[in-house]
C-alpha cells in the first residue's frame, strides 16, 4: 500500500483521532459503550456511514454549490443512516433496540459531518473513502476500549463471555452508568494524550 | 401536576446531557465563557420547544403507521416512520433558519446575542435527540412540547455549571495530557454523579404499586450497592 494512503488510514487510530484529538462524536462514545457487542456494532454501522458519505460526498465535491453544501452533506447522510438503521432492524434486532436512537443520532455525529466539511470536500473519492474508512475505526477503537472497561469492571464478562474472576468478584454499579462513562473516558483520554504528547491549551 | 413530573424528570432526574449523553460536541466546544454557554443554552431551549411539537404533528399525522388515513382508506397499513431521520433533520434545519430570520426581523437585540449559535445549533445531537426520544416515548403534543421546553432547561443547566467551573480550572495546575478535553470530561462525571441524587424523587407516588418504572429504579440502586 502505497504510504500516503496507509497514512490516511492509520493517523486516525492514535496521532489524530476522532474522539481524543480531534474532540468529535463524544455522544455515542459513551452512550453505547455499556457492553461491547453494542460497541461493535455501533462501530460498523459508523465506519460504513461515514466513508460511504465521505466517497459520495467526494464524487458530488465539484458540483455543490457551496452556499447550499451543509444541507446536501445533511441529505446524503441522512440517507446512508436510514440504510443503516433498516439493516440493523431487519438482521441485529436485539441489538438496535439497545442502542435506540443512538443510530438515528448518527446523523448528528460531528465525526460524519467534520469529515465530509474537512477532507471530502477537497479531495478525490479514493482518498476520501479512506480517511472515512480510518476515522470510523479510530472511533471504533476508543469505543470499544471503553465498552471493555465498562463491561468488565461492571459486569466480569467479555462481549457476554463470563470471565474467570472467582465469586467474590463484585460488579461494580458506577461504572455502567453514566458518570462512569465520563470519568473513564476523561481517564482514557489522559493516557492516549501523554503518549502521544499532544497538549491542549 | 403530570406536566410537572414530566418537566421535572426531564430536567434533573433524566437530564438530557448528563444521564444521555446529548448535546456533548457543543458542550465541550462552547463551554469555556459563562456568557457563551448561557447564549447557546437559551438558544437551544428555543429551537428545541419548537421543534419537537413540529416533528410530532410530522410524525403523528403524515409517517407513523396508518397515519395518512385522512388522505386515503387505502393507506391504513402504509407506515412511513422510516422517514422520520430525514424529515427531522429537515424539519430542524429549516426551524432553525426560520427563527433566525424571525428573530432578525423583530427581535434584533436577541438576534445578535444568540447570533452566532443557531446555525450551529442544527447539528446539536441534543436537538434531534430529544425528537427520536419524542417518537420511542409515544409523547402526546403537549407532552412533546413541555418535554421539549424542559430539556432545553437541563442542557442550559449543565452548559453553565460546566462554564463556571471551567472558569476556575484555568488557574489550576494540571498534568499536561488531562488539560482542557480530559478535565472536563471528568468534571462533567463528577457532575452527572451529582444529578443522580435527583433520581431519589418519587415522582408518581399513586401508580408506584403496579407502574414498572419504579421497580426500575430499585434494580438500578441494587446494581449501585
Amino acid at each position: 500500500m502505497a504510504s500516503a494512503a496507509k497514512k490516511l488510514l492509520m493517523d486516525p487510530f492514535s496521532d489524530n483521532n476522532p474522539i481524543t484529538i480531534q474532540v468529535l462524536g463524544i455522544c455515542s462514545a459513551l452512550a453505547v459503550t455499556v457492553k461491547v457487542d453494542t460497541a461493535i456494532v455501533m462501530t460498523l454501522a459508523l465506519t460504513a456511514v461515514v466513508s460511504l458519505s465521505n466517497f459520495v460526498i467526494s464524487l458530488m465535491r465539484n458540483v455543490i454549490p457551496s452556499g447550499i453544501r451543509m444541507i446536501v452533506e445533511m441529505a446524503v447522510i441522512a440517507t446512508l443512516v436510514i440504510i443503516a438503521d433498516q439493516l440493523l432492524r431487519a438482521f441485529l434486532f436485539d441489538i438496535s433496540k439497545q442502542l435506540s436512537v443512538f443510530v438515528g443520532l448518527i446523523i448528528t455525529n460531528c465525526i460524519v459531518m467534520g469529515r465530509a466539511e474537512a477532507f471530502a470536500l477537497q479531495n478525490p473519492p479514493k482518498d476520501s473513502f479512506l480517511d472515512g474508512l480510518g476515522n470510523g475505526l479510530g472511533y471504533g477503537i476508543v469505543l470499544i476500549a471503553v465498552a471493555s472497561i465498562r463491561e468488565i469492571l461492571g459486569f466480569g464478562k467479555w462481549l457476554g463471555f463470563q470471565l474467570p474472576l472467582g465469586d467474590n468478584f463484585m460488579g461494580n454499579g458506577l461504572v455502567l452508568l453514566a458518570p462512569g462513562a465520563f470519568i473513564i473516558l476523561g481517564l482514557l483520554i489522559w493516557g492516549q494524550r501523554t503518549l502521544t504528547k499532544y497538549v491542549e491549551d | 401536576m403530570e406536566y410537572l413530573n414530566l418537566a421535572i424528570k426531564a430536567i434533573f432526574v433524566e437530564n438530557i446531557l448528563l444521564a444521555f449523553f446529548l448535546g456533548m460536541c457543543s458542550f465541550l466546544a462552547c463551554s469555556k465563557k459563562v456568557d457563551t454557554a448561557i447564549g447557546l443554552g437559551f438558544a437551544v431551549i428555543f429551537v428545541l420547544t419548537i421543534t419537537l411539537p413540529a416533528n410530532w404533528a410530522i410524525h403523528h399525522f403524515l409517517l407513523r403507521e396508518g397515519a395518512l388515513v385522512w388522505l386515503n382508506p387505502k393507506f391504513a397499513t402504509l407506515d412511513l416512520s422510516f422517514l422520520n431521520f430525514i424529515c427531522f433533520i429537515a424539519t430542524i434545519a429549516s426551524m432553525v433558519q426560520l427563527v433566525e430570520m424571525i428573530l432578525d426581523k423583530f427581535f434584533p437585540a436577541l438576534y445578535h446575542a444568540l447570533g452566532i449559535f443557531l446555525p450551529l445549533i442544527t447539528v446539536n445531537c441534543a436537538i434531534l435527540g430529544g425528537s427520536l426520544f419524542m417518537v420511542e416515548r409515544n409523547y402526546g403534543a403537549l407532552e412533546s412540547t413541555v418535554y421539549g421546553f424542559s430539556s432545553g432547561i437541563g442542557w442550559l443547566l449543565a452548559i453553565a455549571a460546566m462554564a463556571a467551573i471551567r472558569k476556575k480550572l484555568r488557574y489550576s495546575h494540571l498534568p499536561d495530557g488531562l488539560k482542557g478535553l480530559g478535565i472536563t470530561m471528568i468534571m462533567t462525571g463528577l457532575m452527572a454523579m451529582a444529578f443522580m441524587c435527583f433520581s431519589g424523587i418519587n415522582l408518581d407516588k399513586k401508580t408506584t404499586a403496579q407502574d414498572p418504572a419504579p421497580q426500575a429504579a430499585e434494580q438500578l440502586t441494587d446494581v449501585g450497592n
